[in-house]
């Protein structure tokens, strides 16, 4: 008995058949991202209308109808177009301010430094990272100060009574001295008292003090610069001081706020809390307003601040709240185990904080730092209030100026303020973006 | 401690000296004084001979106002920007990404000298007006919309309001019972807006319609001084007002978008995918299962954002809106009186401060997670 078999098996794969028309391809697309109900449909199409409705005037604004070079303000004052021509015109002062032309080289010179120190610093596979942190905090504004302000300070000091000594450095330095050794001296005595190695306590202080002393026998020397008044300051240069400043010399007050908020000491915690909530709590213009009208009164006579001083000494209080927010984030969330960890190895306060905490917290807290950062560089518009230039003051001012005034002046200047600005934030959001995600890698 | 003491010490005698230099008298006697300048801006009276003080309150009236009506616009398109964001049509998703990328990166001065400088400034002149809609117009003068004049009986118009609010809150009650009862929900949201709205509209025309509609008058004719919006006809709105609450919900809105965003996205996919297999549509979906999840982690941001638009309504003084800063940077030129000024300046700012995080902070808690 024969047995037929008919079944049938397939030893090779079929071919796959194209997937339908309409969900590959440009029509696929269109229709799985555009069109997928009628009401996506009917949104898209209002979408793309108002994008058209929108962006071509934008375009033809800044690119087709511009006036590209020119003059005066002849060539704009019939324009459709953003008159370009009066931006080319006016760079140099958008930049600058009024600062001499013949010295602007000197803030170049600065502006390259920056580059030099920062751009390694933001990238994480260049080492070196703790001389480069060094050189950006310690080195660079001083010598950005000297470089910006000509430098040449009369120190002549003011507490010993001229009776005693004539005003001059040589009594500004026996102050010092004496201020220096008194610090230093009540240290010990408190190093004493407390029963703990004095050398300790003290050298740290010792070397702040020196630091001090070495800043300000070089601010005092004379390089044969010619002094440039902060009043003659301007444009990117103001911003990018006061936004500089503000956030170096806030970095170390934020640390300090925050270790104290999380202080056990209620008087420290307490002081720490209030501050940080009053500053965090009022807006910056009246801190600007504060800083502005109410230092004066504060000072005894005769000692005056200029008015950038004091824009950057409330700039700077500002932003110390608000970095203080946000390393205390930072502290929070370094688990218990590395404190009890630093502890259990016998490491003092500071000096687990400085070995074993800080370091985690801080590279934690750093796109929260690009952040606060940004939001710090977008407010120093701000200091126009209080009748500074820094670079949207400069436009503003300019837009007016009889030799280009037209019609499209003012919002030539304001689309050309708003991509610097926009440059700049955007460029720091990825890089905080950028961070974020590296961080996230190394943790999971 | 001793250091710090001294240092106060030193800065208090600094001030009281350099007061008495200047002679100005410390404390708040002055708030009595006539103030002698206007306003332009007053939603409660006020004239030249009124005092500081006075002067003062009109200013925190103003920055309240546009706080509060930035806060309400900021949060609707915040949410609406947020929630568009994550759509899955892609150019939905992008012009709401590429609008908060791009006015979230400028500064929020810029985009009020934007606003009220090159946009409200290029309006048709007094003598000529642009229709938005009918009854609604604008110049350079401002907007010019028609004024609501009460008449007798419309308290009981406005109080209908609450009853009709605690009508719906009662019908919300019983159609989840009779839900649970039977399993078939009413139609809670037609019932409660017809309550919302039918309440008050059978007040208003049971009480002969105590409601008069004064529209701006508009002379297009006649002597050239007399042409233009009539003083006294229809309300205007002053641009000062419109760039500033332009410029804070436009910039505010980028940020709670993200709050937004980021919230729904905290939301476990798992949620939406549970409640999608249960048959639910996907804005009951989002209405329902994922935005109460995601008001949780929404609300603590969202009232940081809600502070910095009330602090941001500050830069009013650079448009020269008589908000507090604004009105007190005047009294203060005029007086003088630097730490008396800012001190009401950080009192109110940070009273508001802390009056809107235990709000939040309340709401907060009702919706937050109840942890056994």
């Amino acid at each position: 008995m024969s047995v037929t078999t008919d079944t049938f098996v397939r030893d090779d794969l079929l071919p796959a058949k194209a997937p339908p028309r309409n969900t590959v391809g440009v029509v696929g697309w269109l229709r799985q991202n555009l069109f997928s109900t009628p009401l996506n449909g009917v949104m898209t199409i209002i979408i793309l209308a108002f994008i058209v409705w929108t962006v071509t005037p934008f375009i033809r604004f800044t690119l087709i109808d511009a006036v590209w070079t020119g003059p005066d303000r002849s060539v704009c004052a019939t324009a459709t177009g953003a008159c370009w021509a009066y931006v080319k015109a006016y760079l140099p002062q958008f930049i600058y301010g009024r600062y001499p032309i013949g010295e602007r080289w000197r803030v170049d010179l600065v502006f390259v430094l920056l580059l030099i120190g920062l751009i390694p610093m933001l990238i994480p596979r260049v080492p070196y990272k703790a001389l480069n942190a060094i050189f950006l905090i310690g080195v660079f504004p001083v010598v950005a100060y000297i470089l910006l302000t000509g430098g040449h300070h009369q120190f002549v000091g003011s507490l010993i009574p001229s009776s005693l000594m004539a005003p001059s450095p040589l009594r500004f330095a026996v102050q010092y001295a004496v201020f220096s050794a008194v610090i230093l001296g009540l240290l010990a005595l408190y190093a004493r008292l407390a029963g703990r190695p004095i050398s300790r306590t003290t050298t740290p202080a010792a070397m702040i003090l020196g630091y001090i002393a070495v800043i300000l026998v070089l601010v005092s020397l004379d390089f044969g610069l010619v002094p440039v008044e902060t009043a003659n300051w301007g444009g990117l240069l103001v911003t990018l001081v006061v936004a500089i400043t503000g956030m170096v010399a806030a970095f170390p007050l934020g640390i300090l706020l925050a270790l104290g908020r999380r202080s056990n000491m209620p008087v420290v915690s307490l002081a720490s809390t209030i501050f940080i909530e009053v500053w965090r709590g009022v807006p910056l213009i009246t801190v600007l307003f504060m800083a502005s009208v109410m230092l004066p009164l504060f000072l005894p006579e005769g000692v005056t601040f200029d008015k950038l001083l004091r824009a950057l000494i409330g700039v700077t209080l500002f932003q110390a709240a608000y970095m203080a927010e946000t390393i205390r984030g930072g502290l929070q969330a370094i688990p218990r185990g590395q404190y009890e960890g630093a502890m259990a190895l016998g490491l003092g306060y500071w000096q687990m904080m400085r070995k074993i905490i800080l370091p985690q917290a801080l590279r934690i807290v750093i796109p929260g730092i690009v952040g606060s950062f940004i939001s710090l560089f977008k407010d120093t518009t701000l200091v126009i209030i209080i009748g500074l230039y820094d670079f949207l003051g400069q436009i503003q001012a300019s837009a007016n100026d009889a030799k280009w005034a037209s019609p499209v002046t003012g919002l030539t200047g304001y689309i050309f303020a708003a991509m610097v600005f926009w440059a700049f934030c955007f460029a720091m959001s990825r890089y905080a973006a950028f961070t974020e995600r590296r961080l996230d890698r190394g943790r999971r | 401690m001793l250091v710090l003491g001294w240092l106060v010490w030193d800065i208090i005698e600094n001030t009281a000296r350099n007061l008495q230099k200047a002679n100005i008298a410390a404390g708040y006697g002055f708030l009595e004084r006539t103030a002698g300048f206007g306003i332009i801006q007053r939603l409660v009276p006020y004239t030249e001979a009124s005092s500081y003080g006075r002067a003062l309150f009109i200013g925190l009236l103003n920055t309240l106002l546009v706080a509060g009506l930035g806060i309400i616009l900021a949060t609707i398109l915040g949410f609406i920007v947020g929630i568009a964001r994550l759509s899955s049509n892609w150019l939905i998703s992008r012009t709401a990404a590429a609008y908060v990328e791009i006015l979230r990166n400028i500064p929020l001065l810029l985009q009020l000298f934007f606003w009220y400088f090159v946009v409200l400034r290029s309006l048709p002149g007094m003598r000529e007006k642009w229709t938005l809609f009918d009854g609604v117009h604008m110049n350079i003068g401002g907007l010019h919309v028609p004024r609501l004049v009460p008449g007798e009986g419309i308290w009981l118009v406005i109080a209908a309001v609450p009853v009709a609010i605690a009508a719906m809150l009662v019908v919300t009650r019983w159609a989840h019972a009779h839900q649970a009862r039977t399993g078939i929900r009413p139609p809670v949201g037609l019932i409660n807006t017809a309550l919302f709205i039918g309440l008050p509209l059978a007040a208003f025309l049971a009480t002969g319609r105590p409601l008069h509609i004064d529209l701006p008058v508009f002379n297009e004719t006649g002597p050239l001084l007399r042409r233009g919006f009539q003083a006294g006809s229809g309300m205007t709105i002053i641009p000062e007002f419109v760039g500033l609450l332009l410029a804070l919900t436009l910039y505010t809105a980028t940020f709670i978008a993200e709050v937004v965003r980021a919230g729904i996205q905290g939301v476990n996919r798992g949620q939406t995918e549970a409640a999608r297999s249960l048959g639910l549509r996907s804005g009951q979906t989002l209405r329902l299962v994922v935005l109460p999840q995601a008001m949780r982690i929404i609300i603590p941001p969202l009232t940081n954002q809600y502070l910095n638009l009330t602090k941001n309504s500050s830069l009013a003084v650079a448009i020269a809106y008589p908000d507090l800063v604004s009105v007190g940077g005047t009294v203060l030129n005029q007086t003088g009186q630097a730490v008396e000024i800012v001190s009401i300046w950080m009192l109110f700012y940070l009273g508001l401060s802390f009056l809107t995080s235990a709000v939040m902070g309340y709401f907060n808690k009702r919706v937050a997670l109840v942890e056994r």
